[in-house]
Formats: C-alpha cells, structure tokens, sequence
C-alpha cells in the first residue's frame, strides 16, 4: 500500500478497515480518522484513553521550567503544557518482541484487564 | 475511556452501522499497527503521532535489593510521539 516499506499511514490502516467490514474504501478512510478524532478528543478533554491488550494514553501536566538554547546557552521559559504518555501494555511489548525476534507473534490477548 | 467506551461512543455517533461492526473495525486497526511494529515498522498518522519501535541492548543489570548482577536481554520497546495538532489541541490552541 505505501511507498516506503518502512512506514505504514492512515491509508494501510482503511485498507484494513476495508477488508474487514462491508465498508467502501471511502467511507473506511472517513472511520480511521473518526477513530483518531474521538481518542482525540477524550485525551482533550483529560480522561485517560485505555485499549486493552495495546496500551494507554493520557494527558499529563507539566509545570512551567527553565530551560536553555542548546547554540546561545540562552535562558529561555519553557511555559507550563500539556503533554501526551503513551504506556504499552505488556501483551504490545511482548507481540512486538517477539516478532522483533523472528518468532510467531502471539495472538492478542481477550483479556480486559490487560490496557 | 476504554476500548468498549469507545466503540460505544463510535456506535452512537454512526447509528447505521452494527456495533459488533464497529468493533471489528477498532480491532482491525491496533491489530494493524501491533503487526506492522511486530515487523519494525513504523506507523505515521498524520495529525494524532507516530508509532515506533526502539531497541534497548542486552545490559548488566543489578538487582537493587540484594546488588546482585543479572543479564538482561535486548529488548524492543513501542513509543509513541505524539502529532503536531493533537499536541497544540491538547493545549487549547485550534488546529
């Protein structure tokens, strides 16, 4: 589907969704990022986001700091944000090293409890 | 949120679609990117972040209670850097 072997995009990913259900392509495309968007906006509005057996997101706060142009050496305020942390789940990190390592990539877990 | 939140938000908002369809659909797509990270690569999503894998080297480790070493294997971590415009929404600046 890409060009680069490296990367996959929003495009694979309708390519799964199309395959998948009885969707068109366009409207598979259209429900990727209806997907995206509604993460999105939870994660805007402060809940945690928690896809078990993938992982989890969620917003975290940081406080205003000093920080420094690494050419100038220049003092620069690095004002109070928002940042995004996603933690894998075990079941993600363990399917990856696996598959990492040449081994069959086990098969996602059913399991709830697992984000 | 979870993920059953999620496809009953999905659910609610695309009325003509099966539910049970709608979660096949969220799966399809983290089945996706776990494989596509299963094989190293990477997965860009414009606008939301991208997906990659990290490799950490096998390293002398040290059990912290009792000092004692222990190998620790390579392993290959998924990371996550979150995109431009979810970023500036999060800080409350439109896209």
């Amino acid at each position: 589907m890409t060009t680069d072997p490296t990367t996959i995009t929003r495009a694979d990913l309708s390519e799964a969704v199309y395959a998948e259900v009885g969707l068109s392509r366009h409207e598979s495309a259209q429900f990727v990022d209806v997907i995206l968007d509604e993460i999105s906006k939870a994660l805007v509005a402060g809940e945690q986001v928690k896809l078990s057996s993938f992982g989890s997101f969620s917003a975290r706060h940081k406080k205003q700091r000093v920080g420094r142009n690494p050419k100038t050496g220049e003092e620069v305020p690095i004002l109070p944000r928002r940042v995004l942390m996603f933690r894998a789940s075990h079941t993600l990190k363990e399917r990856i090293s696996a598959g990492m390592k040449g081994l069959p990539v086990p098969p996602a877990s059913t399991t709830e409890d697992d984000e | 949120m979870t993920k059953s939140e999620l496809i009953l938000r999905l659910s609610e908002k695309n009325p003509h679609l099966f539910q049970r369809d709608i979660e096949r659909i969220v799966n399809a797509i983290f089945e996706s990117i776990t494989l596509a990270l299963a094989r190293g690569q990477r997965v860009e999503l414009r606008g939301f972040g991208a997906f990659s894998v990290k490799k950490r080297d096998a390293r002398t480790g040290r059990n912290p209670r009792t000092g004692e070493a222990v190998e620790v294997a390579e392993k290959f971590i998924p990371f996550f850097k979150t995109g431009k415009q979810l970023r500036d929404r999060l800080n409350g600046e439109e896209q």
